[in-house]
């Protein structure tokens, strides 16, 4: 896999400043490991219970190679490069974004001090808290996400199935190298623990509940690649803002990862809908099921599950921790630095809205008791984007149907909306209302099982299975029937 | 009232304004005759023999003189200097006109120097007799229920009294509710009754009640308090012929950021709100004689710079929050002198160094500061010493040592003896290590199987001595963000907690004073019923009486 093979393809020129990074030790990083021994000892100790944990709980179909992209630097550009890896030697290594000697904080009491370069001990809890659970969603969806290589429509979306799965490794190794370098033995235990919650298990599950849910699907997938992993997104954008700047600068590397991750959601759930407008045009019929592709009305149950669990994962509305986070300067808001507003808000005020007496009403709170619903705003605004976007390949197929988001009070169980019952166009109803229509709004095991039905492996190089439309363009250059994945057992195919 | 000045706890006899000590033979006695104008601070006059910080730490040399410098002391009589008022207590001005900080402080000071009373009579053979030749009101009754005995003039219009509650709205916090019915054994609704009752019990009543031991005419005052001491006297062993140790001045200096003593330093961390506080071990092998050395006994001389150094930050260092203790020298050496002081405790002045040692420790354990003892290579926390590390309320000790800066050191080890076990005990009556395994038998015998043996940082994690065993991969960041984290809490809560954990295990009078009464009494002092504008403390004088908010909470 050196970087000069044929077909490695071009990697984007690097334009922005390159860090020197020491690729030849066994952690690929830019945090200068080899002049820290400790720490080089602490993670290495680490590392052979992490490649356990991914032989055991990661991607379940043996594979020789995958073509995949390797982080190697943190410049603007020409940071990754591309190359058939056999996955478990995939070299997750540890990359903080450039470092800005002047940087401040930006926000909150400590608004214009140098940023932290190390934790401040009052602080060490919460920054702590904030990790482990951005570091426990990483191996969480690489264990929801094991078993889809089994029915994977194409080389080219096993490939990308594989590329997220490697970068969320990546990402707990980013966390887990936090915890290693600013957290003493503390920061060591939670990092053991990071490997020992798994998703699903009762005994010992993932902390977040929509971490907890099976990935039972590839529809599921790429909503879940939409959906959930853009909640990821935009928790690193606020982690991103940190006064804690080792914490500020891996988040923001970690975004430019996260950007493939939002890309196989985005395409994943168009090319669906086009395979699905394709042949509901060919057949006249909104039952498409019998022609081999998924029903429009079971995409919208789908999306309308995994927007609503995606919701609760911000957190409650009103939250004091979420106040207390910003004012400490541990997590900014969104785009902090582009709000033009005094970044302290003792004086600031927002709408909320909640449930009473069977209607949603508003009320005026400070803002800094509303700093998830303001995340989560701006979360919603980006979903939004998306829908427009499949909406426009149906029209462009000539249908009249449109997906729609469902309303943010629709089944929520986190919040304002938890223990009320609100439809997807944000009617409050009672328990027997909901529980007459719920199969309407939620995917019944029954679509469950008829989107499986459809979920046969394709592995032939630029075949794609009959529910989903191929992709204009394949990865880093290369043709869509790229060799993308080389199977264990090439006689299996 | 700011605080304008740094208080200084060292003072002597030549320097004495408000006392007279009078030794005859085998009897001292202790003559209260306050100065007016003598005050610590501006703004008060200190009337009817009314004390203030000052007064009391003159009290306070005078206990410790006693003990040391004069063996043959036997019986202490405590009395006043002015017709008709032995003590009106502590001043009410100087009370109102003090930040709360100030007067719990004082608060707490007194009531160690009365703790040091009754010690001396239980355990130095020196029993004190207050011979009350007028009213004792309030605090100056407090000072009476410290010694022993109690004899009152039975002049028609000499009383004790409580008059706090009534007539300023707070406690007789000093020890007064808690020794009236826990020392002195007067019934509940009868100490209710002159606890509210201004102007208190004389003559028969007060003996009947048990207030006083005794109430007798002026004519045969004098006789009766005699006739005490010669008892007191006779019974003591406390020996005749000793020569006494002179307490000489400390040697003490006074950096910026520093203070020395011989044995003992602090080195001041303003950034980080703490100190940094170092006892030295002995320089040499315990002398073969330890009175002929004096004060120069290096427990004694350890002792004296702690209880100075432990006063002066409690007082003058209010932003101090957390003291980090360590201790270094040669360990074989300070269990040299553990091992004498255990072996001869039978002599009256290593009796007294025992003793006080013992009482510097309790103060450090009721002083509201965050401690935390470090253990790394180095170390001289044996024995004794080993004392202050488990009076902490954390232990941090090295496993194994710097790599980077001195690898080839020796590894800290703890060491533990008896006097870990008994010799020091603390205000609960137990030692330190009963405390720290109330309830868990098994971890205290297996504690004990191994006192004399050098733990390493593994065996003291193992058997609960340290809070945590870290390498040095670890260690230091982790105290940093520790220190870091603890100066972040709320100094209300870290004190009320620490106050809590610090004394596991059953109630005696002196936890009673330290939690119970001083707990309570810190809690009237900011209500506004006492603290407020209309409030009994800051109206008394005025001619008007406080108005209550009525509400009982
Ligand atoms: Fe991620
Ligand atoms: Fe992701």
């Amino acid at each position: 896999m050196s970087i000069d093979d044929t077909r490695t393809g071009a990697a984007p020129a690097p334009t922005g400043p390159l860090s020197r990074v020491d690729y030849s030790e066994r952690i690929p990083n830019n945090v200068n490991l080899a002049g820290d021994r400790r720490l080089q000892r602490a993670l290495e100790g680490w590392q052979p219970k992490f490649l356990e944990w991914w032989k055991q709980l990661g991607p379940a179909l043996p594979t020789k190679d995958v073509y995949l992209r390797t982080a190697i630097a943190v410049g603007r550009d020409g940071w990754a490069h591309f190359a058939h890896v056999p996955m478990d030697e995939y070299r997750w290594g540890i990359f903080l974004a450039e470092r800005d000697p002047d940087r401040k904080v930006n926000f909150g009491k400590h608004k214009g001090e140098p940023a932290w370069q190390e934790v401040p001990g009052e602080h060490r809890a919460d920054l702590m808290r904030l990790i482990v659970i951005q570091g426990d969603t990483e191996p969480a969806s690489v264990e929801q996400q094991r078993v889809l290589g089994h029915t994977a429509p194409s080389i080219y979306d096993l490939r990308n199935l594989f590329q997220v799965n490697v970068e969320e490794g990546r990402h707990l190794w980013a966390m887990v190298y936090l915890l290693h370098a600013y957290f003493g033995r503390e920061g060591r235990e939670e990092a053991e623990q990071l490997l020992k919650r798994n998703s699903g298990d009762l005994d010992a599950p993932r902390i977040l509940g929509a971490f907890n849910e099976a990935t039972t699907d590839w529809l599921q997938f790429f909503m879940f690649t939409y959906f959930t992993d853009r909640d990821g997104k935009y928790q690193l954008g606020t982690l991103k803002e940190s006064a804690f700047d080792p914490l500020a600068r891996t988040c923001e590397f970690m975004l430019k990862e996260e950007a493939h991750h939002m890309f196989v959601g985005t395409t994943g759930v168009q090319r669906t809908l086009e395979r699905t407008a394709e042949l509901m045009k060919e057949h006249d019929t909104a039952d498409i099921l019998p022609h081999g592709g998924i029903p429009l009305d079971i995409i919208q149950k789908y999306l309308n599950f995994q927007f609503s669990v995606s919701m609760d994962l911000f957190g409650s509305e009103q939250s004091t921790n979420a106040g207390n986070y910003y004012t400490s300067g541990l997590k900014g808001r969104w785009m902090e630095t582009r709000r033009k507003d005094d970044h302290v808000l003792l004086d600031a005020t927002r709408e909320l809205r909640y449930v009473e007496d069977g209607q949603i009403k508003t009320k005026t709170v400070p803002m800094l008791s509303a700093l998830n619903l303001d995340l989560r705003d701006e979360y919603v605004a980006d979903c939004a984007n998306g829908v427009r976007r499949w909406n426009q390949a149906l029209e462009d197929a000539g249908l009249s149907e449109r997906l729609y988001l469902p309303h943010e009070g629709f089944n929520r169980k986190v919040g304002v909306y938890a223990g009320h019952h609100v439809t997807p166009q944000g009617e409050v109803v009672d328990e027997d209302a909901w529980n007459a229509r719920a199969a309407e709004w939620l995917p019944t095991p029954e679509d469950r099982e008829k989107v499986a039905s459809l979920m046969i492996p394709e592995y032939e190089y630029g075949k794609f299975a009959g529910w989903i439309a191929p992709p204009k363009t394949g990865i880093n250059d290369q043709p869509v029937e790229f060799d993308y994945v080389h199977l264990a057992d090439e006689g299996l195919l | 009232m700011e605080r304008a000045l740094t208080v200084t706890f060292a003072t002597s006899p030549d320097r004495y304004r408000h006392w007279t000590l009078h030794v005859d033979g085998a009897v001292a006695t202790v003559t209260l005759r306050v100065d007016e104008h003598g005050g610590l601070v501006p703004g008060y006059e200190l009337k009817m023999n009314s004390y203030d910080l000052g007064v009391d730490i003159e009290l306070y040399d005078i206990v410790q003189r006693l003990r040391f410098e004069h063996p043959e002391v036997k019986a202490v009589v405590l009395t006043g200097g002015l017709e008709r008022m032995f003590c009106a207590g502590a001043n009410i001005r100087m009370l109102a006109q003090s930040t709360h900080a100030w007067k719990v402080n004082f608060c707490k000071f007194t009531n160690e120097t009365r703790n040091g009373i009754e010690d001396a009579t239980e355990h130095s053979g020196q029993t004190w007799i207050a011979a009350l030749n007028g009213t004792a009101a309030g605090g100056g009754y407090e000072l009476a229920l410290a010694c022993d005995q109690i004899v009152l003039v039975d002049d028609g219009s000499s009383a004790v009294s409580l008059p706090e509650v009534p007539l300023l709205g707070v406690l007789p916090g000093t020890g007064g509710l808690t020794r009236v019915v826990d020392k002195r054994h007067v019934r509940k609704d009868r100490a209710d009754l002159f606890a509210t009752k201004a102007e208190g019990f004389r003559g028969r009543t007060a003996v009947e009640w048990g207030l006083v031991d005794a109430a007798v005419p002026r004519h045969s005052f004098d006789d009766e308090v005699a006739r005490r001491a010669g008892e007191a006297v006779a019974a003591s062993t406390r020996p005749s012929d000793a020569k006494g140790v002179v307490l000489t001045p400390l040697e003490r200096k006074d950096e910026a950021d520093a203070i020395t003593y011989p044995y003992l330093s602090a080195r001041i961390d303003r950034a980080n709100r703490l100190v940094e506080i170092t006892v030295s071990g002995p320089a040499d092998a315990p002398p073969a004689d330890p009175a002929a050395q004096g004060a120069e006994y290096w427990p004694l001389a350890v002792t004296r710079a702690l209880d100075d150094l432990i006063l002066h930050l409690r007082t003058n260092e209010l932003e101090l929050g957390i003291w980090v203790l360590r201790a270094v020298g040669d360990p074989e050496r300070v269990l040299a002198y553990d091992a004498q002081l255990r072996e001869q405790a039978g002599d009256w002045f290593v009796n007294e160094v025992r003793h006080y040692y013992k009482r510097t420790l309790k103060r450090l354990d009721v002083t509201s500061r965050s401690l935390i003892a470090v253990i790394d290579p180095g170390t001289a926390f044996a024995g004794l010493l080993a004392e202050l590390a488990l009076a902490a309320d954390r232990q941090y000790m090295l496993e194994g040592v710097y790599e980077d800066r001195d690898a080839d050191a020796a590894p800290a080890t703890l060491l533990l003896t008896p006097s870990n076990d008994g010799d020091y005990p603390m205000g609960n009556g137990l030692s330190r290590l009963e405390s720290r395994f109330w309830g868990n038998d098994g971890d205290l015998a297996a504690v004990r199987a191994r006192l004399g043996e050098p733990l390493d940082a593994a065996a003291a994690q193992e058997l609960g001595l340290v809070t945590l065993a870290l390498d040095d991969i670890d260690f230091e960041e982790e105290l940093r963000i520790v220190l870091e984290e603890r100066a972040s809490l709320s100094p209300d809560a870290l004190t009320g907690m620490e106050a809590n954990h610090r004394f596991a295990g059953p109630e005696t009078l002196e936890t009673k004073i330290f939690g119970r009464l001083t707990a309570w009494q810190n809690w009237i002092f900011i209500r506004p019923n006492a603290s407020g504008p209309d409030g009994a403390l800051r109206r008394y004088g005025t001619g008007r009486k406080g108005d209550y908010d009525v509400e009982r909470v």
